[in-house]
């Protein structure tokens, strides 16, 4: 900041110490201890993904503002944040290099190309994520870890259905695992003598420590708590992540499958904590982040239970990214002193 | 299939599912052309939702009363389809500049716009000829009413993807893109990512 050292603006002048970087660091607070416990399951292969991965995105950073002969805003910890974000929604045996493209793309492409942090359309992690997912999906599909190192979850339906993917390389995510179930065209019933896989034989291990799934997705628990942190420290609004989950697990009820499953399952906890929260990319308004939730919550159950993947949370938050300019123009907040938001909402 | 479902799928396979300008890359150029601006969005919208609703109407009477009987709709289809739509869309547009001049100037200038217009002739021709269908997997019979639900689809996914696109590049006009990115270039980045959030639809009800 060293362009405009003496700053010119109109009463009335509060100084506060929030500050990006603080704003960025409380966010990092709040996901140490998933990283950590996820680091504890996962071991080495999760340490390489979560190094290359903040390793591409700092780089990625560090270079177009090189290039660009920018002051280099590495310390304000946001490209530092992109990248722990994306490791957590990577699966943990997913090889070093991809999670280091993905840093890239995150940082290049889906931030600083558009003028850099502020400025981005799209949320940079999942950016970086979705391009990895399409051009590597048997890497992304079959990159998580087969056996549990911790056996909470082992039970014995869960290794019946672990077979009956077939798939010897890769360990099914449980929403993987329950959309076979679901799927009638496969018409999935178990050997003989083995009840169905029940949707709540997984709800210990989701809480507490789930080994099948993304490097983020160890323990709800965690995540949730990292959420409520967030939420006191008024970081996050909590309009968003509570109607988004809300909204996902009603219309989870109303199709008749377990919501609380479907809410600890997959990638909608960090998704909705972390990700849709971001504030470049979700609206400013009240009544616009409730409606950009609801979308969210809509679009992700659309996709859980109706396209080709088990998992719908990163398509869904791109998408809504989409409509965030459309909603922020026709819903604005209400300026300080006016009266209706219609006076002040016309665009 | 029940049918009422048969045509919901037709139609959300048309509009999101193969998305006309994200999925498939077609009509491109009035998609960056006039995305710059919110309000010419809208007009071109609604401009493209009836232009290829009376085009692929058209082209339907055209290729089943006309074209099929006489055994030359093989080779003749393109010429005459452009043909048909363009006069079609002119003389529309005469009319409509003298009974409703507001509707004219809420859409009269994008008519000539997009007479000649790829989607419009894809659009058409995909509807009702026999073999141009895309690639979902649906049971399409090539009858009046399935040939106006899919064109309708397509018009409007073009649309909604139109309008979402200008309401981002207004947004983008302020931000500090890079100087040799400004304008065109990030604009096509900005929908090749948007692109990306579509193919999360790929596969969606077995389509």
């Amino acid at each position: 900041m060293e362009a405009n050292k003496f700053v010119v603006s109109t009463s009335p002048h509060v100084r506060d110490p929030i500050s990006t970087r603080w704003i960025m660091c409380q966010v990092i607070i709040a996901l140490t201890p998933v990283t950590v416990y996820s680091m504890a399951i996962h071991g080495i292969h999760g340490f390489y993904v979560l190094i290359s991965s903040v390793a591409g995105a700092l780089m990625g950073e560090l270079a177009v503002q090189k290039g660009r002969k920018l002051p280099v805003t590495l310390g304000d910890c946001s490209a530092a944040l992109t990248g722990l974000l994306l490791a957590l929604t990577l699966p943990p045996r997913v090889p070093w290099w991809i999670a280091l493209v993905a840093g890239l793309v995150a940082t290049v492409l889906g931030k600083q190309i558009f003028g850099g942090l502020g400025h981005n359309l799209f949320n940079p992690a999942l950016v970086g994520r979705a391009v990895v997912f399409v051009s590597w999906a048997a890497h992304m599909t079959a990159g998580y870890a087969k056996s549990a190192r911790i056996g909470i979850a082992n039970t014995a339906t869960h290794r019946l259905i672990q077979k009956a993917l077939a798939d010897a390389a890769s360990g099914a995510s449980p929403l993987a695992a329950m959309k076979i179930v679901y799927d009638p065209s496969l018409s999935y019933t178990g050997p003989a003598g083995v009840p169905k896989l029940q949707a709540s034989t997984y709800y210990k291990p989701l809480l507490l420590a789930n080994p099948w799934g993304c490097l983020g997705e160890v323990s709800a628990l965690l995540l949730i708590l990292g959420g409520i942190y967030l939420v006191i420290t008024r970081i996050v609004d909590w309009r968003i992540p509570v109607v988004y989950v809300g909204t996902v697990a009603a219309l989870t009820a109303l199709t008749g499958r377990d919501p609380l499953f479907y809410t600890l399952a997959g990638g909608l906890l960090i998704g909705a904590i972390f990700m849709a929260t971001d504030y470049t990319t979700s609206p400013l308004a009240p009544r616009g982040r409730v409606v950009y939730a609801l979308g969210l919550g809509l679009v992700t159950w659309l996709l859980r239970f109706w396209s080709n993947n088990p998992e719908g949370v990163m398509f869904a938050i791109l998408f809504m990214n989409g409509l965030v300019p459309i909603i922020d123009r026709y819903m604005l907040p209400r300026p300080y002193g006016k009266r209706g938001a219609e006076e002040a909402g016309k665009p | 299939m029940n049918e009422a479902w048969r045509y919901f799928l037709l139609f959300f396979g048309a509009s999101l599912v193969a998305n006309i300008l994200l999925i498939r890359f077609i009509a491109l150029c009035p998609f960056f052309g006039v995305s710059t601006r919110l309000e010419t969005s809208l007009g071109m919208s609604i401009s493209v939702i009836f232009v290829m609703t009376m085009a692929t109407s058209v082209s339907w009477i055209a290729w089943n009363w006309v074209l099929k009987p006489l055994g030359v709709g093989e080779f003749l289809y393109i010429p005459s389809f452009i043909l048909i739509i363009a006069s079609l869309v002119q003389f529309v547009e005469m009319v409509i500049k003298k009974t409703s001049p507001p509707l004219y100037r809420a859409m009269g200038i994008y008519l000539p716009l997009i007479t000649t217009n790829c989607a419009v002739l894809a659009a058409a021709t995909e509807s009702v000829k026999p073999g141009f269908f895309t690639k979902l997997n649906i049971t399409y019979n090539y009858g009046f009413p399935e040939a106006l639900v899919y064109t309708i689809g397509i018009a409007v996914g073009f649309s909604l993807v139109l309008i979402l696109f200008a309401a981002m590049r207004e947004r983008l006009e302020l931000a500090p893109v890079p100087k040799f990115f400004r304008g065109v270039p990030i604009a096509f980045i900005t929908a090749a990512l948007f692109s990306l959030a579509f193919m999360g639809f790929a596969g969606m009800f077995n389509l």
